[in-house]
Formats: structure tokens, sequence, C-alpha cells
């Protein structure tokens, strides 16, 4: 077997609490599907035939209980329950699986939505033979108004600095604003080996990131590292740099002086592997260098080598926040060619469907209805004269008549009353909007 | 009119003037010979061939080694015998072989004019129904001295008739049976080259299969990718790479049950060389590699248990590869050495493993010499070979290959690495060689080819059209200040990108091959490889 795929379901989603206080972020309806979908979806697209789910007890009991919640997908699911209250990491979480995994991983995190072709990622990992390959993205710019929130949107998003080399594929630098103090601190011996080096922000870190088995056994001695993107992946990239995993020490013997807490032993002695005097001679009479300029054989005499596909075009999404979340609902029905309204759901004749809207699985939806660019989830009941616009409807919602809604999110199993008019707002599970309330950009999530 | 070759036998004008003059019996008797060889032949290709016949007017006997030109085409058979003798024939002088089906109506034999008139175009006919397009020239050529040996006639491999749908199709119904997906050619193919294969390094394999690769070991998928991106490279480093992912697979192997070891993993090695072979063809190299590895597969005794089998079979990996490349280059570096002697000017060609192992060594036994370094685009492989031999201290120069005759002056030898010895002599190497031979040749400079015993390989080619391999056409695409000229080359349609691989030199070129079984002239390469089918 080459690759085992692992998906991190366990996510509490902390910041669009609104949305996830009630339903568990991986069961969040996009598109009338559930968010886990996407992921298993692209997996099983690419030929997986079993997935490992890490994720939390809850999930689990909706996941295979609550009829609603269909995941029709072929592959073999393989559940692993964490509790929630652990405050797990998604480096603990794979260390957790450490005796479920016996080649390497493909870990993917259940809030992608992408339709990247997922072999560029894998060609980089199996044709350099690296350590770490991780997909990335250029972001775009959220354009729909996010409800619930007064005024221009928060700029506190903390900016990634990712360094590539002149292909563009490996990856050199990465650091996060947050860890860096007053400037970007590159070190020389980066510099040395490629002067030439393009640092981006603005991308967006899919967070699918194909791992050597050689790393979840470091991640197993190694207790102190506990979240892959922000303590791993930048642990690994300065690792290519470091001193000791380039020297040219052959190290397969046992009797070496180990000592247990000095990891960079432990990482180099783990990335060697069998054979290694035929990879060696191979690339000895190889005529090929990863770069040139400078007399060092290719990729410098390093073993750990981390590398990165930056998508220019194509959809991907992580939706950790409101705005990604309705922009995902937006773009989502161009991942799955279903036909825009169930079969099931009873449309009668009168009504004004907009091309882009979808409607779920047995909703009822009146006369003298106008929906445009919405999604309507399932068993939704709309009554007549309703006007529904630019929205999210969740599954289980009662809009009863005359209603206007527009760019707001409506969750589960709502009630909007009569002649309610709701302009940008977030209407929370179970909530009851009283008859012809007008609210204009609020977030009613919880009773007061 | 009456200006055919015999196509066996006496092959030149000379004789049949000579079997004119002498009488018409010899004549008959070999006619008679001929006819019947003929009708062994064609019964074989109607065995082969269920086709019909083909609605080609080109001719059945198409001499040329170009695909026959439209206006030789347009002729019918029974009335082109003379003019494809007589049409641009670029056979080189070693192989006047012509291959009229028939003998010139001017001798008659002994049945009626047009008994044999009727005979010979029925032959014409059936002939004609069973050769393919484009592959006919070399067909001919290797059929017809073939059917003096032994009736069985050799099939050409399917990577050189890549322009006969039958072919190809015949290619994707394997493929599929394998289940390992049919990777399409990209691009116009300038027409010379158009039988061969011409993919982009753009559309990987690895797109149609899916990614935990069930079908195929995942190091032969890493493999696949490594040949097709470049990052193995050389015929060396492609062997070893090879051999490494094979004992993998033999490590990894299980035998099913009511399977025997010797012919289940044989049947399991198939479709992975075909998966290779669609990455990259596979080089005469690889080629031998694999048949050693089939052989000692096979020989494997059936009572002998997994374990000691898988082992025995690392092992003989292991000893291959240490005897037939890494002794071996030790062997050729020391009669190389002797050849190199203080104050030499050593003129070297791309990047050789060999050679600059050779120099290396040379370097460290404390020769006095300097190197100069041949480049040539697109492939840039002679920068690898400057770092590589700088690093090591010896001095050199780098020009690229359109200033070799103004460097040829200073130049005291020339060592030249090859993919392959063919076995009339000739030697198949990166393209770009056969010009530095020759330009040594005109300024007395001798050549030296350095060649592993391994890499000799059965075939025999006397051009570097018939089998050749096209590399990604966008390679020639250079981008100088921005702009990249050929951007849009597709969009020109009179405008074709070739990216040749390799190139064949003519043994007359060649002063000296220097191998891990000695120095031997370049034409005693059948020798050792009827040495090397004994001992095995």
């Amino acid at each position: 077997m080459e690759l085992q795929a692992v998906l991190m379901a366990a996510g509490g989603g902390s910041r669009m609490m609104d949305l996830t206080y009630n339903t568990p972020k991986p069961l969040l309806p996009v598109g009338n599907k559930p968010l886990i979908w996407y992921p298993l979806n692209l997996l099983e697209r690419v030929g997986f035939e079993e997935v490992i789910v890490i994720t939390t007890k809850e999930v689990q009991k909706m996941i295979s209980t609550d009829p609603k919640v269909k995941l029709d997908v072929k592959m073999k699911l393989d559940l692993v329950c964490i509790q929630e209250d652990a405050d797990m990491g998604t480096a603990d979480a794979l260390r957790h699986i450490q005796q479920k995994v016996k080649t390497d991983v493909l870990v993917v995190s259940c809030d992608l939505i992408t339709d990247a072709a997922l072999h560029e990622v894998v060609d980089l990992f199996r044709a350099h033979n690296a350590t770490l390959s991780m997909l990335m993205s250029k972001a775009h710019e959220f354009t729909e108004t996010v409800p619930g929130q007064k005024g221009k949107k928060k700029t506190g998003e903390q900016r990634d600095f990712v360094g590539v080399d002149g292909t563009g594929k490996r990856l050199l630098f990465m650091a996060n604003e947050a860890d860096l103090d007053e400037g970007v601190v590159i070190r020389k011996s980066i510099m040395r080996k490629h002067p030439r080096m393009h640092i981006k922000t603005g991308l967006v870190d899919a967070h699918l990131y194909c791992l050597k088995k050689s790393v979840v056994d470091f991640l197993a001695d190694n207790k102190s590292i506990s979240s892959i993107r922000g303590e791993l992946v930048p642990y690994l990239v300065r690792k290519q740099f470091s001193k000791s995993t380039n020297s040219p020490k052959v190290i397969d013997e046992t009797h070496q002086n180990l000592k247990k807490n000095d990891s960079n032993v432990n990482l180099e002695i783990q990335i060697s592997s069998r054979d290694e005097e035929l990879l060696h001679l191979t690339q000895e009479r190889s005529c090929w260098n990863d770069h040139r300029g400078d007399m060092s054989d290719a990729y410098h005499g390093g073993r750990l080598r981390c590398y990165v596909h930056i998508m220019d075009e194509g959809i991907c999404y992580r939706v950790n926040t409101l705005a990604a979340y309705i922009e995902a609902n937006r773009l989502a029905p161009k991942l799955f060619d279903e036909p825009a309204v169930h079969p099931s759901a009873v449309v009668s004749e009168r009504c004004l469907i907009g091309a882009d809207s979808i409607i779920g699985a047995s909703c009822q939806i009146s006369d003298k209805t106008s929906i445009k660019r919405s999604t309507i989830g399932v068993s939704t009941t709309v009554r007549e004269k309703v006007k529904v616009t630019n929205s999210i409807i969740m599954h289980g919602v009662t809009i009863e008549e005359g209603c206007n809604i527009q760019g707001s999110v409506i969750c589960s199993n709502a009630v909007i009353g009569r002649g309610a008019d709701i302009k940008y707002c977030l209407v929370g599970s179970a909530q009851r909007i009283e008859p012809d309330g007008e609210h204009t950009t609020m977030s009613k999530a919880c009773s007061a | 009119m009456a200006d055919c070759g015999e196509p066996d036998g006496p092959g030149n004008k000379d004789d049949i003037a000579r079997s004119k003059n002498e009488g018409k019996e010899l004549t008959k008797e070999e006619k008679q010979r001929l006819r019947k060889q003929k009708k062994q032949q064609k019964k074989h290709k109607e065995r082969k061939n269920e086709k019909g016949p083909s609605e080609t007017e080109k001719d059945e006997t198409p001499v040329s080694l170009l695909p026959p030109p439209p206006p030789v085409a347009t002729q019918k058979a029974p009335s082109a015998l003379p003019a494809p003798a007589s049409a641009p024939i670029p056979v080189p002088a070693s192989a006047p072989f012509h291959s009229s089906p028939a003998p010139s109506p001017a001798d008659k034999p002994a049945k009626s004019k047009a008994e044999l008139k009727a005979e010979r175009r029925a032959r014409q006919e059936t002939d004609r129904a069973a050769k393919q397009p484009g592959s006919s020239s070399s067909g001919i050529k290797t059929k017809v001295p073939l059917s003096e040996l032994n009736p069985v006639v050799k099939r050409l491999p399917e990577h050189v008739q890549v322009d006969d749908p039958a072919v190809v199709k015949r290619l994707a119904k394997k493929l599929e049976r394998q289940q390992i997906p049919l990777r399409s050619d990209y691009g116009y193919k300038v027409s010379l080259f158009s039988h061969l294969h011409q993919y982009s390094r753009k559309a990987p394999l690895t797109q149609l299969l899916s990614i935990p690769s069930t079908v195929i070991h995942p190091s032969i998928v890493r493999l696949g990718l490594q040949y097709s991106q470049g990052i193995v490279a050389g015929s060396n480093a492609r062997s070893v790479a090879l051999l490494h992912a094979f004992k993998q697979v033999i490590r990894d192997y299980t035998t099913p049950p009511n399977e025997e070891l010797s012919r289940d993993l044989v049947n399991k090695l198939k479709p992975y060389i075909s998966f290779l072979n669609q990455c990259r063809p596979l080089s005469a190299s690889m080629g031998n590699a694999i048949k050693y590895i089939k052989k000692e597969i096979s020989n494997i005794p059936s009572q002998c248990k997994e374990e000691e089998a898988k082992t025995k079979l690392l092992k003989c990996i292991d000893r291959y590869i240490e005897e037939k490349i890494v002794l071996a280059a030790k062997a050729i570096s020391k009669y190389a050495i002797e050849k190199i002697s203080d104050g030499d000017v050593i003129l070297v060609y791309g990047c050789s493993s060999l050679v600059n192992h050779i120099l290396c060594e040379a370097f460290e036994k404390s020769r006095k010499f300097r190197v100069i370094v041949v480049d040539s685009r697109p492939r840039l492989e002679g920068r690898e070979a400057l770092r590589r031999l700088v690093q090591r201290g010896i001095s050199c120069t780098y020009v690229l290959i359109s200033a070799l005759s103004y460097i040829l002056p200073e130049v005291s030898k020339v060592f030249l690495g090859a993919h392959a010895l063919l076995a009339n002599g000739y030697v198949m190497s990166r393209v770009g060689t056969s010009q530095i031979a020759l330009v040594a040749r005109t300024f007395n400079v001798p050549v030296l080819v350095c060649c592993e015993t391994y890499k000799f390989c059965e075939r025999v080619q006397t051009d570097s059209f018939v089998s050749n391999e096209l590399d990604d056409p966008d390679d020639l695409m250079v981008t100088r200040k921005g702009k990249t000229q050929l951007e849009n080359w597709q969009d020109v349609s009179s405008l074709g990108l070739l990216n040749l691989v390799y190139d064949v030199t003519p043994p007359d070129f060649v002063d000296l091959v220097i191998t891990d079984l000695g120095m031997i002239p370049c034409t005693s390469v059948p020798v050792v490889l009827r040495v090397k089918n004994l001992d095995q």
C-alpha cells in the first residue's frame, strides 16, 4: 500500500461559533451536503478505498444514527474517536493513531473544499522522495457580505510567509506573522544554497499534507509537537537546512549513542531507508541536478525535503470562518453535478427558483415564492409569498408567509414568523423570529 | 527497367551481369529458391496478420528508409519495381539489400511469362496487404536478411509503429488488460518521426492512475515518475534505479496459492514494465537487465521455498549491479587510463557517468590533462559534467557544440559515452555524438567510446530515424528577457518542434571501444554478443 488517508474531523470550528455551537463543524451543511462529504468525495474520486476518520464521539453518533446526515461514500470509513475536551491538536491525533499507520499518510482536514488535482501533490512526494508535500492555493477575496457583522471585515487574520525556490515547488521557508517579532529572519545557510527565493503571502494553506511514515514515528517520540500546521510543518521546513541532517554519516547501526531527547538524530535515523547505497549510486550516476550555479550535488546532499504545490486556478476553500462558509455555499454546487432541485422536493408551479439555487430533499415550496442564489436545506417548509435572496437556509427550517430574507444564514430547525424581514442576519439553531420582525445585520444565535 | 538487384544472394549489379552472362541456369535456380522463400515468408505473414488488404497506395518495396515520398508511392507495384530501386536510397553501404519481391522481367525462367507475372502480382498483393505503412522500410531491412537465415520473421517493436492505428489499438488493448492507462501523444510530430511517440512532461501518467496505486507497486510508480521528469537520467542510473525498484517489488511479493513463484513473478513484472515503457521508452541497458532478471526468476527451482527464493533473487540483483556496472566501470577506467597521457586535451560530450568516472580516476592517478566539455541544447547536460569535473579539481573548458570545429585543433583525444552498442558496430548515444565523431575524424583526432558490455544489444540500426526517442517539444522553448518566442508554436500549422534524444554513429568514425572485456574495435561487437549468449 502506498498511502493511507487520514481525515481530521475533530476540530471545533472555533472561528464560527455561531454556526457550530449546535451542529459540529464536520456536519455543517454546505450545498445541502455535510461539510465532511467534500474531502471524502475528493479522496474517493482520486481512488482511495479506505479512510481513517478522526472525530469526536458526537460526530460519530450523528453520522451513524441521523438519517439526514447521509454520507453516501463507498469507501470504508474507520472512525476513531477522541475525547472532545482533551484539546488534542492534529499532531496529537496522529500520534494517537500511530499504530494504525503502516505507510506514508495523506492528512486532510474536514473543512477543505477543493477540486485540486491531488496527483500534483502526491507526484512531488513520490518523485523527489520528499518528507513532506503540501497543497496551497492563491487566496481569493470574499465578495459576499457576511451576515451578523457590522462594518468592514476585520483584517485580523495573521499572514503566512511562504518561501519557495525558483521552480516554485521546493518549500524553503514558512513562518506565521504571529511567530515573528520584528521582521522575517532567514538563515544564511538557506540563502547560500538557494540564493533566489520567492516569498509569498496571501496563500491559503489547504491543510492537505503527505507525510512520510518516519514523521509519524518521530511524532510518537516527540510529544511536544501538538499541531501539524502550527508546529510540525515549520519544524520540518527548518530541519531541511540544519547541519545534522546534512552530514553524510550513514546511520543505520543500532549501537550508536542515541540521546532520547535529541530529536534531530531521531528524525535522521528514521529517514534512511533500505538499499540506501543503491539510491546513492543512482543519484551519483544520474545527470540531473535540482539547482545549478554551485558545486553541490542534487538537493545539496540533504535528505529531508519539503515540497509544496501552489494552485493557480481552481476552487480551494477552507471553511473555518463564516465568510468562507458562505462563499463555499455559492461555489459548492459546481463540484458535483446533481440537479439543483432535488427530485423529492415539492415545488409548486408558481414559484420562481433561480438557476443557481439549490433545493434540498423533501422540501415544500409554496406558491409565489422567489428564491434566488440561495440554498434551501432538507425538509424545509417555505410558505407563500416568501422572497429568499442570497441566503443559506439549513435543514428543517420553517419560513412562514410573506417573509423577506436577504443575505442571511438561517440555521437548522429555526422558525421565521410571518412577514418577518431579515437582512444580513445570522439566525441560530432552533431560534424563533417573531412575526413582522425587522432585523438587519444582527446575529441571533442563542436565546438571551 | 531492368535495374533491379537480386534481393538476396549476390546483392550487387556486378553479380547480376555476371549471372546473365553465365547463363540462365544459375539465375533460374536462384529464382526458384527465392520463390520458395517468399512463399514461406508469405505464409508466416498471413498467419501473423489477419488484416485485409490495406488501402494504401504505398509501394510495397520502398527501399528508402524515409517513409515513401508521395510521388513514388502513387505508382502501383508491378510497374514500380525499378522505380524504388533508383529512388533516393540513403542506404549505407554496409547492407545493400534491395527487396524486390520478384526477379526482373528480363530474366525468363522455365515458366511462361504470363504465369510468372501472375504469380508475381499475387505475391506482391499479399506482401502489400501484409505490410503496414511507415514501417515497411525498416521491416524490409530486417526481414529479408533474416529470411536467409531462418524463416521466422521478427516482429517490429510497437514503439516504432505509432502511426499505424492497428498497432496502436493492439497496444491499447494490451494496456487495458494489464490495467495501465494509455499515455496520449502530444503536439504535432515532424513527419519523418511520426512513427514514434511524443509525450508531454506536463501530462504525467499518474494523473490517470488512482493515488494509492494498487495495480502498480508504489516503487515502480515512483520510478516511472522519476524517468518521465528526468530526475533519473543516463543509461547506468536508469538501470540501477530499475533494479532497485525490482528489489522492492520482490521483497513485497507473496506467492498466491496454487501458483509458482518462478512463473507468477514474471507475470507480475510484465505490467510494471509496460508502465515504465509508457513513462519513458526503455533503454537498451534496461532491456538487458530485465532479460537477466526474468531468466533468473524462471530458473528458480519449484521446490525452493519463497523466502529462500527471494533472498536468492535479491542477491542476484546485487551481484549483477556489482559486476556489470560498478566493477565494469573500474575495469574500463583501468584500460582507459592507459590511453590518457600527460599533457592530453580530452574532449567529452554531455554527461556520461562512465566518462566522468574515468576522468576522475585518471586525475587521481596524477595524470596531467585538461578537459573540454561540449554541451548542447536543450538538455544542457554538459553543465552537470562540468560541475563534477571541476569539483574534483580538473581544469575544464566549456563550449557549445556549435563551436566544435573551432576547438578541435586543440584536442588530442575524444572520449564518448554510449547509450547502447548495436550489433553492427554502430554506437547509439546522445544526439550530437555522431557530429562530434564526424568532425573529430575530419581533424584526425582519435575517438574512443567507453561502454560496458551489458549495454550491447542485438538490434541493428544504421540511421537515427528508424528507432529513436522524441522528448517533450516544449523543452525547446526558451524564455529570454521575459519573452518566449515559441510560446504559441502549436498555432502555426507549418511549424513542428523536434526534440530528438539519440543518434547513431557509424563504426568508421570510432577508433576504439573500451569495454570491461578490453579494448576492441567497433566491429567486434557481434563477437562479444555471441560469446555472451554462449555463456548464458
